[in-house]
């Protein structure tokens, strides 16, 4: 499997650039997800790969060597569509085979039935070989899909929201076994999303591109515990972060219009401006008798695993996720905390101070 | 104020049900969920509360009164659909002020109160833009003030946080639910999204195929699924299921392992299995627990996968192919692909179902 690298990408479409300055190394046999809000340029990048547009800056490197040149089949990259691309006409089995059967391979039949069976049994539609993709559910048609990229063992797979046409019970379970299946295989796999929950659960690490810019790179852990800018801290998590405008007063954080005043251990705080914003996770409000701080629970959100509790102090409301069924009744006046050590702090531009 | 009853009410397409016949009272200031997939039969019934859609049988009461065969327009019900079906070419105060317009009220009235609902739900800086220039969670705010200002008895939403960006979706579905904190309208609330209905709904209604499933709060959705579909719809993963043997207090997993199930369940699944047979363990992602030491009443699992939540983790279990069971852990548990475990069960979490009725096996409660 290769290692893909994108050495300051850039591409204009007339006047808007979609992407700006694009350096990023997929590494030989790492899932890496592209996770951005619509427009940010994530497809772009697939297809630049893929040599399906063409960069107006910059080179493509597959393992050290320019492709820049090379027509998309000579790249030999698998896509795989949000929308199923399937002959509908033909079996399962004849779409899984379709690729291998090109008169290029010079494959035996033989050859070909072992290799889809194989892939069959990884995606467990063995089952279904013998059934015209016409009569398949989404979820089936979308392992078809996967399976006609895999069989072919290309160099790296380039995958474009594959699983945001399936409905939610169904999302969750290709998640986990794509990557699964992208473990045992251990192929480079670019995917991209706008869902931060596909990014964190399936990526060795994540790009978060914003407006045709790279923001951060990182594994999951370092984008959801040190994100840079507080547009990649509000990206990741559900619920969303907290994020409060706040002063600092010798040793105290004050959360402005709040009574919010957390006092520091002693030179953690040195560093801060006197005005930022603070970022605190809602699992990281922790609801307690022995708080320091005070509130007023004004929201509560029983999601079953665990519940969002609103919590009104001042003029500012903060979210805490607490575990289960909470016995806490509305209106009802709470103590909490914070945990210190894992407050987020950006200046005023919204990007991370140390 | 309102309070709806549905009796008997059904609909019929030629030969089909969208919605079989059902029973339900939906109390004077009540939030309540509709939930389902696509297909179930929650917006057929929605539409029949507000008399777009006539039933075939049955009748419904508001407030005491039948107003099966009332027209729409005289039910005293505010209908606000996904897609925002506002006036383009008309200002956001104009918008909002139209439904009170057209029924006369005079005008200091209707600055009065569209003042009142824009306060309410923070919009007072759009009073002057057209739709188009709003972001899709502002005209759905629009949307809201639109039907609020009628100061219906009911409201009666159909996935008005669909259209939405996820993002949104959480702040507008805090939002809507706050305003009914402060008014407390009888609501009736469609979704097929099982977060936003247990996040929003006092009580959820669960359908699937023309049927009503259960009718419950939350907790006893979440806690006590009537049957298998619920099990598996509610959650994020649902329910864990597994298909395995019971006798003499022991449920077999697949590929033989034995789990002596919590002693107050035994009575309960002697009587429904009639001493031994085939049935159906469930419980939730975060009722199953990895432990290092190997004590009694173990399960053995190979790690399928595991993955980051941000919050925590989730371990995904081979139990015997194809049966992969979820396990929400703490977020530093790491884990490889392939490394055998064992995991335990909370005893007061663990449920059963029958496999052919898919029913939920109750245990006498003491």
């Amino acid at each position: 499997m290769a290692e893909i690298v994108l050495q300051n990408i850039t591409k204009k479409f007339s006047h808007v650039v979609a992407l700006n300055d694009v350096s990023l190394c997929v590494r030989s046999g790492e899932f890496m997800v592209l996770l951005g809000p619509t427009g940010a340029g994530k497809t772009t990048t697939l297809r630049v790969i893929a040599g399906l547009e063409k960069q107006d800056e910059g080179q493509i490197l597959f393992d050290g060597n320019d492709v820049s040149t090379h027509t998309p089949a000579d790249r030999d990259v698998a896509f795989v569509f949000q929308q199923y691309s399937l002959y509908p006409t033909m079996s399962v089995y004849d779409n899984l085979a379709f690729p291998l059967r090109s008169p290029l391979r010079k494959m035996a039949e033989a050859d070909i039935k072992a290799r889809v069976q194989q892939v069959a049994e990884l995606l467990r539609i063995t089952h279904l070989l013998e059934r015209k993709t016409a009569r398949l559910s989404g979820g089936e048609m979308q392992r078809v899909s996967i399976g006609r990229a895999i069989v072919r063992r290309p160099r790296a797979f380039l995958m474009d929201e594959p699983l945001s046409n399936l409905d939610a019970k169904l999302r969750e379970a290709l998640r986990i076994e794509l990557k699964h299946i992208q473990k045992t295989q251990s192929s480079t796999t670019l995917f991209v999303t706008h869902d931060q929950i596909e990014a964190l659960t399936m990526a060795d690490r994540i790009g978060v591109l914003f407006e045709g810019k790279l923001i951060q790179v990182g594994t999951p852990t370092d984008i959801y515990d040190r994100p840079t800018t507080t547009f990649v801290a509000q990206l990741v998590g559900t619920p969303r972060i907290n994020l409060h405008k706040a002063s600092r007063d010798n040793g105290t954080l004050h959360i402005m219009n709040s009574e919010v005043s957390l006092p520091m251990p002693p030179d953690t705080t040195a560093h801060l401006p006197p005005t930022f914003t603070l970022g605190i996770r809602p699992e990281d409000v922790k609801i307690t008798p022995t708080g320091a701080l005070a509130g007023q629970v004004v929201l509560i959100e029983p999601l079953g695993v665990e519940t969002v509790v609103h919590i009104r102090a001042g003029h500012q409301t903060l979210l805490s996720v607490v575990p289960g069924m909470t016995t806490l009744k509305l209106h009802e006046e709470v103590r909490f905390d914070v945990e210190r050590e894992r407050l987020h702090f950006f200046n005023s531009d919204g990007a991370r101070i140390l | 104020m309102a309070t709806i009853e549905l009796i008997q009410v059904e609909k019929k397409f030629g030969a089909n049900y969208a919605v079989k016949p059902m029973d339900l009272t939906i109390r004077d200031g009540e939030f309540l969920v509709l939930l389902g997939p696509s297909g179930c039969g929650k917006t057929t019934t929605l539409r029949m509360i507000s008399g777009l859609e006539s039933v075939t049988a049955g009748c419904i009461k508001l407030n005491g009164r039948d107003v099966t065969w009332i027209h729409p327009s005289q039910r005293d019900i505010a209908f606000v659909f996904q897609f925002f079906a506002l006036y383009p070419h008309m200002t956001v105060r104009d918008n909002i002020a139209f439904p009170l317009q057209a029924q006369q009220v005079p005008r200091a009235e209707v600055n009065r109160r569209v003042d009142e609902v824009v306060k309410l739900l923070q919009i007072e800086h759009l009073l002057n833009s057209r739709p188009g220039a709003l972001s899709s969670g502002d005209q759905q705010r629009v949307s809201l003030a639109r039907a609020l200002v009628r100061r219906p008895a009911a409201f009666l939403m159909d996935e008005p946080l669909g259209a939405l960006d996820a993002d949104y979706r959480e702040t507008m579905r805090a939002e809507i639910k706050r305003l009914h904190i402060d008014q407390h309208a009888t609501s009736v609330y469609v979704t097929h999204d099982q977060i936003e209905a247990m996040a929003m709904g006092d009580r959820i209604v669960v359908m699937s195929a023309a049927m009503v499933q259960q009718v419950g709060t939350p907790a006893e959705v979440y806690y006590d699924p009537a049957n298998l579909f619920v099990a598996r719809f509610i959650g994020s993963p649902g329910m864990n299921l597994i298909r395995g043997q019971y006798e003499q207090g022991q449920f077999i997993f697949p590929r033989g392992d034995r789990y002596t199930v919590p002693a107050n369940w035994r009575p309960a699944l002697d009587k429904a299995l009639n001493g031994a047979g085939e049935v159906i363990l469930g419980f939730r992602p975060e009722s199953g627990k990895v432990e290092v030491q190997q004590t009694d009443n173990l399960i053995k699992a190979e790690v399928y996968a595991s993955d980051m939540h941000g919050g925590f983790s989730m371990l995904h279990l081979d139990v015997g192919a194809p049966n992969v069971v979820h396990i929400r852990a703490n977020r530093d548990t790491d884990f490889l692909m392939g490394e055998r475990v064992h995991f335990g069960l909370d005893p007061a979490m663990v449920r059963f179902f029958h496999p052919q009725s898919e029913l939920a096996i109750r245990r006498e409660e003491n």
